[in-house]
Order: C-alpha cells, then structure tokens, then sequence
C-alpha cells in the first residue's frame, strides 16, 4: 500500500499534522458575516427611508409570509413555471436538434446560416410587442418568448460541439462501420455534449429573463405581473419577495444545470482534474 | 488475401485550383499472403498512412484498386479493423465500453458483445481494468484497448497505423512482444505502419520500404528470422544486423 511508508516517515520526522485555527480556512464564516452586516446596514438604513422607495428586511419578511399564507405567491410562481419550462423544452429539442443538423451538413448550415444570424443579432425584447399582436397574451405569448430567448445559445452551442468533434474521432466511427445515425448518437453527440451542456446553462439565464420580460410586458399573471402590480401600488417589500424569489429560482436552476453537467461529463471533469 | 494493383492517388489543394496538387501515392503495387505479417516502413510524407487507409476504406483511390479476397474495397468493412495511431478511443466511454464499440455498431446484444469484449480485454492484459476511462490509464495500456477493440471483430486484415509511435520506448517493446504473441494466437492478417527499422524487422515477415515524393514502394525485404522472436535475443542475431544494414541502406538512398 502506498500510504504505509509515507505514514511511517511523516511519523518518524513528526510532522505537524494539524494546522493552527486560522480565519482563511472558514471562508464559510467570512460569508455569513459579510452577509449578516449588509442585513443589518440595510434595515437601519431602510428604517430611515422613505418606504415608497426603500424597504428594510424584516419588512420584507413579514410581507413574503403574507404572499405565502394567501397563496399568491405559490399560485403565480406555477404559472411562471408552466410558461417557462414549455418554452425551454421546446428550445431545447429544436435547439439540438437544429445544432446537430448545422454542425453536421454543410447543406443545413447554409440553409439555417442567415435566417439564425439575423435573429440572433436582433435584441429579442424588440420582437416582443410584435409577438403580443401574434400570440395575445395569455400562456403561448410567453412560451415563445421564452423560447426565443433560450433557442439560440443552445442552437449555437450545439453547431460549434458538433464542427468541433475531432475529425479522427469521426473517422474511428466510420472504420468500425457506423451509419451516420449511429455516428451521430454514438460519437458526435457525446463528444459534443460538453459544448451543449454549456450552452444549456446560458440558456437557462436565458430563459429567465425571457419569462420575465413576457410578464412585465403582457401584465396579467406570472410572477412578472405581481411585480408590475406592487409596483403600481408602492408595496416595495412585495416587490423585493417577487425578486428574491426570481434569484433563488435563478440559483436554483443554473445550480440545477451544473450538477446534470458533472453527471453528464463526467468523463471530461476528471479529465481534466487529472491532466 | 489482400491484393492492391497499381494504386495512386492525389491530393489537390482545396482552396487554390492553380497548384498542381501532391502524388501521395504512385503506382503502388502489393500483394499479401494469407496470415502474413507486413510492414510498411518508410520516412514521413511517404504515404505509408495514406496507403493504408485507403486499404481501411476511409479515403477513396484515384487510380488502380485494392482487393480483399478478391473483393474491391470502396468502404470500411468488416474484414478489415483498423489501429489507430492515436489510439482513437472514445473518451466517455469506459475500457470495456470502447472494446464494445464495434460490435455494438454491428448490432450484437448487450450480454454476448459484453463477454467477447472482456475475453479481448484478458488477452490482452487488461483484465480488471474494464472500468477504467481512457484518461485513468496509460498510453501503452490505451493501446491495448485499441487492439483489443479490433481484434473483437475477428477481422481478417488488422490494419496498424503507427500504433505503437505515441508511447515511450520501454512500453513499445513490451507491446511489440504482446503483439507478436497475439499475432500467432489469432490467424489475422497485419499491415503495420511505422518508421522504425527495429520494429519492422523484429515483428514482420516482410518489410515494404517506401520512399517519398511521389510516394513509392521502393523495395520488398523479406525477414527469415525465425519465430517466435520473443524468446532469446534476436535483436542481438547477426541476421538481424545484416537486415538492418540492408534496410537502412534501402531507406537512404
């Protein structure tokens, strides 16, 4: 075993094994407190206020378990939800999809090449009123809003993997006789995948403001309408619940994506560990 | 067996229709017996790699044609396995994932490709390693698994392409060795790839010296050292200086 020897000899030449405490090794700490002093500067400071423009924690607080207790708060986040994970499955099928198709033919590229550009190009919160006229207001407004806002990194992302895919890579797939379906499922995209999984993670962001952007515009349900709506009444500690779960909800789901990535790649991450 | 009649072949320049292109091979002509071990030894840029890919199918011949018992070869098939240089493992998939691979892409069910691949892997020295990535492992043992991948078709022509170039010197003898002892369980045929002298006499049954601009075959060595080569030190036969000799002076000139 390969841990006797070096145990005897650290043993044998006593070598310190514990450290002294130090506050460098708790950077945990560090955060809580640094978290802890904003809380506090922020209540006094809030207390002092106006509270048509500024609100302080505890009210913030206070004004979560309100939302929470009449249900509001549970009722719209499902609605957000329902718009945004429709929408960002669907720029996740056609987003690979498309990528694969791109990256993989020539003839595809070119086909898809100006169309992608042009609209990538374009601010999509510029479309969005156009969008309205299209699709109302109600759920599909948002799923395509939402989708055009998550489609592309992952559409791009997935075109670049797949054009980066070693080409001895394709030809070991070829010499063992795989069809280009077979080559495409077997070789290219799990060689690509870590490209993809990339682009997932931005689209996720993404998609986000995308959900968001759709409700402030269109104003009826989703938790981007509660925001337009305490906005317009200066319930500003209402406000802050809508955005502080928006960012948990943010966090939530890139730490989601992160997490299916290492399982994903796993092959990659502790390649790279290694090397 | 393997039959390649007045092949050549050229390669243009993509971007500018004016040059007039490289003869990477020029009227090669080369028939292996049944069972035989054939090196094809040459300098860099002799077209020893494109030769013997285009005997794998993976790149087309301009001119002339190559034969597998009688057939001509247009695709990659399953006659013909090919060792890659670089190993070509597929990174995400563990050892006994990649040994599978080609008998996966033919169909074969999960349980029977599953103990094909772990025999391959025993044979050649792997065993106990079938979960391992290809990054865990070393170039040499990488290599192995290359082998073994091929070799789990039963093809009737193992193609090497420099296989053993990527590793360093000691593991290269070890494999040579490991090679020649799997070469004389098996009945496969080999084409081998590399620019070492050494390792074209110590493991093949005729050496194919070829030379460059235009890529060509220069001359035939044939190899009477007798087998097996791995016991004793036939490095050390004069035989073997005498080859050498012969062939660095074939390469030279």
């Amino acid at each position: 075993m390969p841990g006797s020897l070096d145990e005897r000899l650290v043993r044998e030449l006593s070598f310190p094994r514990e450290r002294p405490w130090s506050l460098y090794d708790h950077p945990n700490l560090i955060r809580v407190a640094s978290v802890l002093c904003f809380l506090t500067a922020w209540e006094i400071y809030g207390r002092r206020t106006d509270p048509l423009l500024l609100t302080y924690p505890t009210a913030v607080f206070w004004a979560a378990v309100q939302l929470i207790r009449s249900g509001e708060l549970f009722r719209q986040l499902l609605v957000s939800l329902a718009s945004l994970s429709v929408g960002f499955g669907a720029s996740l099928l056609l987003g690979v999809g498309l990528g694969l198709a791109a990256g993989r033919s020539r003839l595809a590229e070119a086909l898809l090449d100006p169309h992608i550009n042009a609209l990538y190009a374009t601010p999509q919160v510029a479309l969005t009123p156009l969008l309205m006229m299209w699709f109302g207001l109600g759920f599909s407004v948002k799923v395509v809003i939402v989708f055009l806002f998550a489609f592309f990194p992952i559409l791009i992302n997935t075109a670049s993997g797949v054009k980066n895919v070693s080409g001895s890579m394709v030809e070991v797939g070829r010499a063992y006789m795989a069809s280009e379906q077979q080559l495409l499922l077997k070789v290219v995209f799990p060689a690509a995948l870590p490209f993809i999984m990339a682009g997932v993670r931005l689209a996720v962001g993404r998609a986000l403001v995308g959900m968001i952007v759709a409700e402030l515009f269109t104003a009826i349900t989703g938790l981007g309408a509660m925001l337009t709506l305490y906005g317009n009444l200066f319930e500003t500690a209402k406000m802050f619940v809508v955005i502080i779960v928006l960012g948990l909800l943010g966090v939530g789901l890139i730490q989601a994506t992160q997490a299916l990535e290492r399982r994903m790649a796993r092959w990659k991450e502790t390649e790279r560990a290694v090397s | 067996m393997l039959e390649v009649r007045h092949l050549s072949k050229v390669f243009f320049e993509q971007n500018d229709p004016q040059k007039p292109g490289l003869i990477a091979l020029y009227d090669i002509s080369l028939s292996v017996r049944r069972n035989e071990f054939v090196c094809l030894l040459g300098p860099s840029g002799c077209g020893k790699t494109t030769l013997i890919r285009i005997i794998a199918g993976l790149l087309p011949a301009d001119r002339g044609e190559v034969l597998v018992n009688g057939n001509p070869v247009t695709s990659p098939g399953r006659d013909r396995c090919m060792v890659f240089q670089q190993f070509g493992l597929l990174p995400w998939r563990t050892v006994l994932g990649n040994v599978e691979f080609g008998l996966e892409i033919e169909g074969m069910g999960r349980e029977e490709r599953r103990d094909i691949s772990r025999q391959y892997l025993e044979l050649v020295g792997l065993k106990g390693f079938e979960d391992y990535y290809p990054h865990q492992i070393s170039g040499g043992m990488q290599q192995r698994v290359g082998i073994a991948r091929a070799l789990s078709k039963k093809p009737d022509i193992l193609l090497m392409d420099e296989p053993f170039g990527a590793v360093d010197a000691q593991t290269r003898e070890q494999l040579q060795e490991e090679l020649l002892k799997i070469w004389a369980k098996t009945d496969t045929t080999v084409i081998f790839v590399t620019h070492s002298i050494d390792e074209s006499i110590y493991l093949s049954d005729r050496v194919v010296i070829m030379h460059s601009r235009p890529g060509r075959i220069k001359e035939e060595v044939a190899v009477e050292l007798p087998r097996p080569r791995w016991e004793g030190d036939v490095k050390a036969d004069p035989r073997f200086a005498q080859l050498r000799a012969r062939v660095r002076e074939s390469l030279r000139e």
